[in-house]
């Protein structure tokens, strides 16, 4: 049976398949790219732009018939000198420190023992890294089951470990335990990412090294902070850096597990920014901060990168 | 045997497969737990001490498709016995299913929106990356960083811009809207790792087929496609993981008709408090074929969640 493609290249026109086989690689290359380059300015470039330009006015999406009127730099005057932005920051600050600590400490640790290549540690990876791939929303909203206070498996088991009353407590509904609270969740949920990363970054060092220092004489202990941290540095760096960014980010976990409460003691900024967007409909205001968000994390991580490529070529 | 002295010792071996087992069993029981909850009660769901073992019932899976309503001893008697293992169910309650729920709709939306978007951002991500790798594109470099920047944004700061923009273009609340958005967010995802693949992939065979005298639309889809088709798939099956789990966009933009499952899930009420065994029948349903896409996908796991920076 002849190939169908070369039946449809026979019976297209001369003109045309003349006309793509002339086309040159500089034209394919921009042929090529072009439909994602315009994707990304139309759903991405011109937002920011509007974004940006929103900002420096009093719009407000629910009442589209109001004069619009210009104010400078007033919405990003008031962001900053309001109290709510600096709560909301630091709420984001703690959950961003000890999510990442908890996830490069664990997260490592694990790494660590799963090189030891005891049997079927592939399996064992594989459903350890289950959690990160499921829907944040879905799985946070599950956990706020988990920690009911009586009924909740979560509080059963601080039950069973301490003997603590589980109705004594709510996870959620405490305003000193809801940080810990989404700091947990996160944290079950994005250790396997670290893991992955640190494993790879063991793997990728070549038994030689430790074999030359065996020779030479040196411990275990100096074994593991001469060579094994330095050459998983880069790795574990990578793998911060991807956490801190989604978690700066974060919204989808943390709105279903407590919605930013009690109080405001888990507004992350996020979770902020969506209220003052889409509840408050300060469609202006709201604007503004999305830009000082979007530039804090795109300056953080440029710095952060550098520092990342130093680490690699050292 | 070889001896190797770098090669850990028997016992370290068996603490270190007793740690990691131990850790995964743990982590897994939430898992393991939304799971078990679909096939409960509602009182065996919210029992105390919680129950391991129960004796299972479809009830949250009813409950989860169908819309019910109460009837009175009367309405009940005038209905006659029930026909259906479903409708026996809800009697128990004095329930008749009057329809179906929501949840169908949803989970459909899920599948289009989550298809449609894997299959736009896979095609224009391989003719990217295709670009990127073998020709000269001007600011190469440059392209690049932006295509990856994209995805610092906040979700929700972008929303605010694309609620206007679809709200005067009609595209809020449609399937078209949400495949696009979706489609610019996997954009960046799927021409890294595209472009990691492709890179892979050695020039000589290309080169090969244009002295052959094929031209470079050929030399693409005959030769270079079908050396790329396990990194297309995987592409693909990040995609999708994506898509079908977004949650910020489609609970800001979408409300009726494009509405996904993860916005849906959570509101899922019964009658008096909250019906957990059908929020974990939804749930079940929605999260187990991620499940098997990630223990197929477990090779490239690293290169997708790192996109493409960390290849083993």
């Amino acid at each position: 049976m002849p190939d169908p493609r070369t039946q449809l290249a026979a019976a297209t026109p001369p003109a045309l398949s003349q006309r793509i086989r002339g086309l040159s690689d500089r034209a394919i290359a921009w042929l090529f790219v072009a439909p994602t380059i315009f994707l990304l300015l139309a759903v991405n470039i011109f937002p920011l732009i509007w974004t940006i330009r929103l900002s420096l006015t009093d719009f407000r999406t629910n009442r589209p018939n109001n004069p619009v009127k210009f104010v400078g730099i007033e919405n990003y005057r008031k962001i900053l000198t309001d109290a709510d932005t600096w709560m909301s920051l630091q709420a984001t600050a703690h959950f961003l420190i000890w999510t990442i600590a908890l996830q490069v400490v664990i997260g490592f640790a694990l790494a660590y023992l799963i090189n030891k290549k005891f049997r079927g540690n592939d399996l064992w990876t594989t459903l350890i890294v289950l959690p990160m791939m499921l829907s944040p929303a879905v799985v946070g909203n599950f956990w706020t089951f988990l920690y009911q206070p009586q009924i909740g498996l979560f509080n059963y088991f601080i039950e069973f470990l301490s003997g603590r009353d589980p109705s004594s407590f709510s996870m959620i509904g405490d305003q000193a335990l809801a940080p810990w609270a989404i700091v947990i969740v996160d944290t079950w949920m994005w250790t396997p990412f670290v893991m992955l990363i640190c494993l790879a970054g063991l793997r990728s060092i070549p038994s030689s090294i430790y074999e030359a220092a065996e020779c030479d004489r040196a411990s275990k202990w100096r074994q593991f902070w001469t060579i094994t941290i330095p050459m998983v540095l880069p790795f574990l760096m990578l793998a911060v850096l991807f956490r801190g960014i989604e978690n700066f980010k974060m919204f989808d976990l943390v709105v279903q597990l407590t919605g930013g409460g009690p109080g405001a003691t888990t507004q992350l900024v996020s979770i902020d920014l969506k209220r003052e967007a889409f509840e408050k409909w300060r469609t202006g205001y709201a604007s503004a901060y999305a830009v000082i968000l979007f530039v804090t994390v795109f300056g953080l991580a440029s710095i952060y990168v550098k520092a990342l490529n130093k680490v690699k070529d050292r | 045997m070889s001896f190797s002295i770098t090669e850990p010792s028997r016992r370290q071996k068996w603490i270190a497969g007793a740690v990691v087992i131990l850790y995964a069993v743990v982590t897994l029981i939430p898992l393991v737990w939304i799971i078990a909850t679909g096939f409960k009660t509602p009182s065996d769901a919210i029992a105390y001490p919680p129950k391991v073992f129960f004796s299972p019932s479809l009830e949250g899976y009813v409950n989860l498709f169908t819309s019910r309503t109460r009837l009175d001893a009367e309405g009940l008697a005038a209905l006659g016995p029930p026909t259906t293992w479903y409708d026996r169910i809800v009697r128990q309650y004095d329930m008749v299913i009057t329809g179906p729920s929501r949840y169908g709709e949803r989970f459909v939306n899920s599948v289009i929106i989550g298809f449609g978007s894997t299959f736009l951002s896979v095609f224009l991500g391989t003719i990217a990356a295709y670009a990127f790798s073998r020709f000269k594109v001007p600011l190469k470099d440059d392209l690049l960083f932006f295509i990856l920047s994209t995805r610092m944004m906040p979700p929700i700061a972008v929303a605010i811009p694309i609620f206007l923009m679809y709200r005067q273009l009609g595209l809020s609340d449609t399937h078209l809207g949400m495949i696009f958005l979706y489609t610019a967010v996997n954009l960046s995802l799927s021409v890294w790792l595209l472009k990691g693949f492709i890179d892979e992939i050695p020039v000589e065979y290309e080169e090969a087929a244009l002295i052959d005298g094929y031209t470079r639309f050929q030399a693409f889809y005959k030769v270079v496609l079908p050396q790329a088709a396990t990194g297309i798939a995987s592409t693909a099956i990040f995609c999708l993981i994506f898509a079908w789990n977004e949650y910020a966009f489609a609970a800001l933009l979408t409300s009726g008709t494009a509405q996904t499952a993860p916005p849906f899930i959570p509101s899922i009420i019964g009658t008096g408090g909250k019906d957990w065994p059908a929020v974990a029948a939804g749930a079940t349903i929605f999260l187990v074929p991620i499940m098997v896409f990630t223990i197929l996908l477990r090779k490239h796991l690293l290169r997708g969640i790192t996109f493409g920076a960390v290849r083993k």
